[in-house]
């Protein structure tokens, strides 16, 4: 496992206090793991401080599972910071 | 229309002594101080460094979840708590039949304070996009009675009155007047608290209103004492269930004590000062007896608003005497404020149920720290320890900021 998809998958169990073994790559936030828009405002601000990239509010409309986020970071932080 | 009469048939409490009704009356029939230093930040540059802080609490023993407790301040989790207790108390079911006949009714003096300091702090240190999506949420006073309805189902009125240190009182009295009226079946009503923060402490003590007695925590909360030099900010919660007599009777449910009657008034005088001659405090107790139809001498104790303030308890003792007559000098009155503080949204819910326990067990709970009796306060304070004697009435005072005022009187069935 990558250490962006480890870190996202611990932003993602403290922010909707889910189980770790729950968040599957094609976990929805919010038809699988429980979270409302309010949740997903805020998960979103949490990935933002945690990687130090900021999410405009129509990509952040974009991400829904487990997945987007990990490819969305993926792409925009550099390695060495990864 | 005929009103309905209303009862008591559940409790539930958080406060420095305990985190559940028993072991809080435990605490208060031992006269047991619960105010100590504040552990939760450096109070040090503070004119005061103590408060009657909660301990101990863990909102995971009330199936509170982290995510659950992000979005809500820790007064709606104090009055969760108090309102999880009071309902299996009670032990109310609802279902689809019921819900839209059971309704909430609890408010908070000051609201979710903790996160408007926290959320200020982000907002300063990172600016606007790190204002949280719960904060508002989270800190509105009016959540605690949405969060209740939410994890039960409650549909009937869900309302929050905000009326300072009258909180408790005017939702427990409002609510039990929407069961006379026939808006409700039952009603969850009170009041909860959480000040003992930075902009409470800081905001109270300005108002020169806190005792600075910090080389004796325990001994700074004394009513009517000679020595007092102010209030000492009490945290916790205070949940009644109200319930109809006839949907209490029709469930089989146990009946703590009778609402008989609720009395309110202004003073219409100064934003936090007393009316000097009591008589708001007499008018909302005049007006609460009127209600009940009862007389004076039919009373037996009062649970006083008492804070340990300069004015406002000798103006009360004053307003007692105007009410009651000649038969001031007969009743007890004693102040629970001595052992827990003020809690302010939450005092007139927490003291109400310390006037429902004292009809159950025949017992006055004490005013502790009372050593001196000042001048003019001259009633029979129930001074040091608990005392057992008939009770068959018992009134609750509260008087608010704003010079609002209110009273409960609870009677035996």
């Amino acid at each position: 496992m990558s250490t962006i998809e480890a870190r996202v998958k611990k932003v993602i169990v403290e922010q909707l206090s889910v189980k770790e073994e729950e968040v599957k790559p094609e976990s929805s936030f919010i038809d699988d793991l429980g979270a409302d828009s309010l949740d997903t405002v805020e998960l979103v601000m949490a990935l933002e401080e945690e990687f130090h990239v900021e999410i405009p509010d129509q990509a952040a409309a974009e991400i829904r599972t487990v997945q987007h986020v990990i490819d969305y970071v993926v792409e925009r932080v550099p390695d060495k910071q990864a | 229309m005929t009103k309905q009469r209303v009862v008591v048939t559940g409790l539930g409490m958080v406060t420095a002594l305990g985190l559940s009704v028993k072991e809080t009356w435990q605490g208060i029939l031992a006269g047991k101080s619960g105010v100590r230093p504040i552990e939760s930040f450096d109070a040090s540059a503070y004119a005061c460094h103590f408060a009657s802080s909660v301990r101990n609490f863990n909102p995971e023993d009330y199936q509170l979840s982290g995510k659950d407790v992000k979005k809500m301040d820790l007064f709606i989790q104090y009055g969760m708590a108090a309102a999880i207790e009071a309902i299996a108390d009670a032990g109310l079911t609802v279902s689809e039949h019921n819900a839209d006949r059971m309704g909430v009714a609890i408010g908070s003096g000051i609201g979710g304070l903790i996160l408007i300091e926290k959320t200020h702090q982000a907002l300063m240190e990172k600016g606007p996009q790190r204002i949280s999506p719960f904060f508002i949420p989270g800190s509105i006073i009016n959540m605690m009675s949405g969060q209740l309805s939410i994890r039960y189902g409650f549909k009937g009125p869900n309302i929050a009155i905000v009326t300072a240190c009258t909180t408790g009182t005017h939702n427990i009295g409002e609510a039990a007047r929407i069961i006379a009226y026939g808006d409700a079946d039952v009603m969850i009503a009170g009041g909860t608290e959480m000040a003992s923060c930075p902009l409470g402490l800081g905001g109270f003590a300005a108002c020169r209103a806190l005792s600075t007695r910090n080389d004796a925590p325990e001994r700074a909360s004394r009513p009517w004492d000679k020595d007092r030099d102010g209030f000492v900010l009490g945290d916790g919660a205070g949940i009644l269930v109200l319930e109809s007599y006839e949907h209490a009777k029709q469930r089989g449910a146990r009946i703590y004590a009778e609402l008989s009657g609720f009395g309110m008034s202004a003073d219409a005088f100064h934003m936090t000062s007393p009316d000097p001659q009591g008589l708001g405090a007499m008018a909302a107790m005049k007006n609460t007896l009127r209600d009940a139809h009862v007389n004076p001498e039919q009373v037996d104790y009062i649970n006083a608003h008492a804070t340990s303030t300069l004015a406002g308890d000798e103006l009360e003792a004053r307003g007692i005497k105007q009410a009651f007559g000649a038969h001031a000098a007969k009743l007890a009155v004693s102040s629970t404020k001595s052992m827990i503080g003020h809690l302010l949204g939450a005092a007139g819910a927490v003291e109400a149920i310390f006037c429902i326990l004292a009809i159950r067990d025949q017992i006055a709970p004490p005013t502790i720290n009372l050593d001196n009796p000042d001048t003019g306060c001259d009633l029979d304070f129930v001074p040091h320890t608990a005392r057992p004697m008939k009770i068959t009435r018992a009134l609750s005072n509260s008087f608010g900021f704003g010079g609002t005022n209110g009273s409960l009187l609870f009677s035996r069935v």
